[in-house]
């Protein structure tokens, strides 16, 4: 563990310009992933900048256009419990719920969620090789314990997952990223903003180092009354997802209208097929459909051993998951299966 | 392994309201609200499990809500109000404390400050209904004696006023 500093600025565009071009010096919010990741001597920041206190990044509100804005430095349990999230879109609610722990969940923030890193072992090890860590020294994870590991967008390089619970609803939800930096401001569709890791698994995502996300916003839509989020894992609460999946629908009668399906702990990224969504267009709402659907997502789902169990589990899952979202009522606490 | 090279910081200040009393600290901005009340303070009810937010042993109230203060940098808190388990108690054991007491909810007792602080975050926040929802909400602090179900009937206890349901 290293020794750093800690600032604290007023406002957004000072706290960029402390951390501009300073390639060691991070921004701090609610600590829960950099905090243990500087405990364990993979990240040595020179210097924090914390953001926990600005007022730009503690708002959610309802925009002209309908979308709902969430401040990025809004704690994650905030966002779950707040009654425009509950009402409007109670499947981010769930996700959100699902993740970490009650603790955590009073800690960790929007922005922070988005930025959290993989919890591969070998990620997490400083002793051993990793392409995330350091680029070009391997990845042990391929041929060694890899039963959390991806089975979709891998690479020679890396196979981690991304673990947020929170991500895999906003990407289902077609959020936007609403991010500050040195040269301005920009919005980054949702996804687009996580990465697969190709040859550079170092980096997570398309954020710049000196860039903040302010807020996230999700576009109104019509989402609030079939909606499940499921969680399985090795566990019964409080664990990392081995196979999540969001669903979202918008139904007439039996017949689907629109369909979203996210699914989590798969992939470098929250993982979408278009191709599945538009299948399910027009069709009804049958396990048989929704079969055929996760057939088209987990179209080149590959194992490395240990994980090969995620491909048949995420196929049930999501047939699940989809049939839970038609009755979000039947289930139980904690992103379960329906009794 | 290589240690990074060490950079001189200073101490900053830092005004922390802990179970009442208003401190006044000089301290390095790495130091973890857990040590700060460990070693700082001498208060070490609240318990070192993991030291990285996997056990929830180290569970205090930052102005109400239950917290893990070992991934909590103390310099992020200042001022903000601390309550750890030596502030729970006030003339009588806390209702929390008693039904602890009176369902054997811990062997060790190493987990149980940290318990009974997340126990009363979690009552104050209000939204477990159900056994079933406390047991999810109480996923957070780890037991390795097994006393689960005691802590569980001990929160349903208070929970509910007195009336329960025992499995």
């Amino acid at each position: 563990m290293n020794n750093f500093e800690y600032k604290k600025a007023q406002n957004v565009a000072e706290s960029i310009n402390l951390v501009a071009g300073r390639e060691n010096t991070k921004f701090l919010a609610g600590g829960t992933n950099l905090v243990d990741l500087w405990k364990y001597n993979i990240t040595n920041p020179d210097e924090l900048v914390d953001v926990n206190h600005l007022d730009e990044l503690l708002q959610i509100q309802t925009l002209p256009n309908g979308a709902l804005r969430l401040g990025a430095s809004v704690k994650n349990a905030d966002t779950a419990y707040h009654p425009e999230v509950e009402n409007r879109y109670p499947l981010l609610s769930k996700a959100i719920l699902a993740g970490a722990s009650p603790q955590i969940r009073n800690m960790a923030s929007n922005g922070g969620n988005l930025l959290q890193r993989t919890r591969c072992y070998y990620f997490y090890d400083a002793e051993v090789p990793c392409n995330k860590r350091i680029p070009g020294s391997g990845c042990p994870a391929k041929d060694g314990h890899n039963r959390i590991h991806a089975i979709l967008g891998t690479s020679e390089h890396c196979i981690a997952v991304f673990p947020s619970d929170m991500c895999v609803a906003l990407a289902a939800l077609d959020a936007v990223v609403n991010v500050a930096g040195p040269a301005g401001t920009r919005a980054i569709a949702f996804a687009d903003f996580h990465r697969l890791p190709g040859d550079r698994p170092d980096l997570d995502n398309t954020l710049k180092p000196d860039e903040l996300i302010t807020s996230i916003d999700l576009p109104d839509n019509n989402f609030a009354t079939h909606y499940s989020y499921l969680k399985l894992r090795d566990r019964h609460s409080y664990a990392f997802a081995l196979v999540s999946v969001a669903t979202a629908l918008q139904l007439d009668g039996d017949t689907i209208v629109d369909a979203r399906i996210a699914l989590g702990g798969v992939a470098h990224k929250p993982w979408r097929s278009v191709a599945a969504e538009n299948f399910l267009k027009g069709k009804e709402a049958t396990t048989e459909n929704f079969g055929k659907a996760a057939d088209l997502i987990l179209e080149g789902a590959k194992g490395f051993g240990n994980n090969d169990f995620k491909i048949k589990l995420a196929k049930k899952a999501i047939q699940r998951n989809c049939i839970m979202a038609l009755n979000p009522d039947s289930q139980e606490p904690g992103a379960q299966p329906s009794a | 392994m290589q240690q990074p090279q060490q950079k001189s910081v200073g101490k900053k200040e830092v005004t922390l309201t802990i179970n009442g009393r208003k401190e006044n600290l000089s301290i390095l901005p790495w130091v973890s609200l857990l040590d700060l009340l460990r070693d700082h303070l001498d208060l070490t009810g609240t318990k070192k499990g993991c030291d990285h937010g996997q056990c929830g042993a180290c569970t205090v109230l930052c102005d109400g809500k239950r917290i893990l203060s070992c991934l909590t940098l103390a310099v992020m808190k200042n001022g903000s109000e601390i309550t750890s388990i030596e502030g729970i108690a006030e003339v009588e054991l806390h209702p929390i404390q008693q039904a602890f007491i009176d369902h054997d909810a811990f062997q060790c007792g190493y987990c149980t400050p940290g318990q009974i602080c997340s126990a009363i975050g979690m009552l104050q926040e209000g939204k477990a209904n159900s056994r079933a929802e406390v047991q999810e909400l109480m996923s957070g602090n780890l037991c390795r004696c097994g006393a689960n179900i005691g802590i569980i009937d001990a929160i349903m206890q208070v929970k509910d006023g007195g009336s329960y349901e025992q499995l």
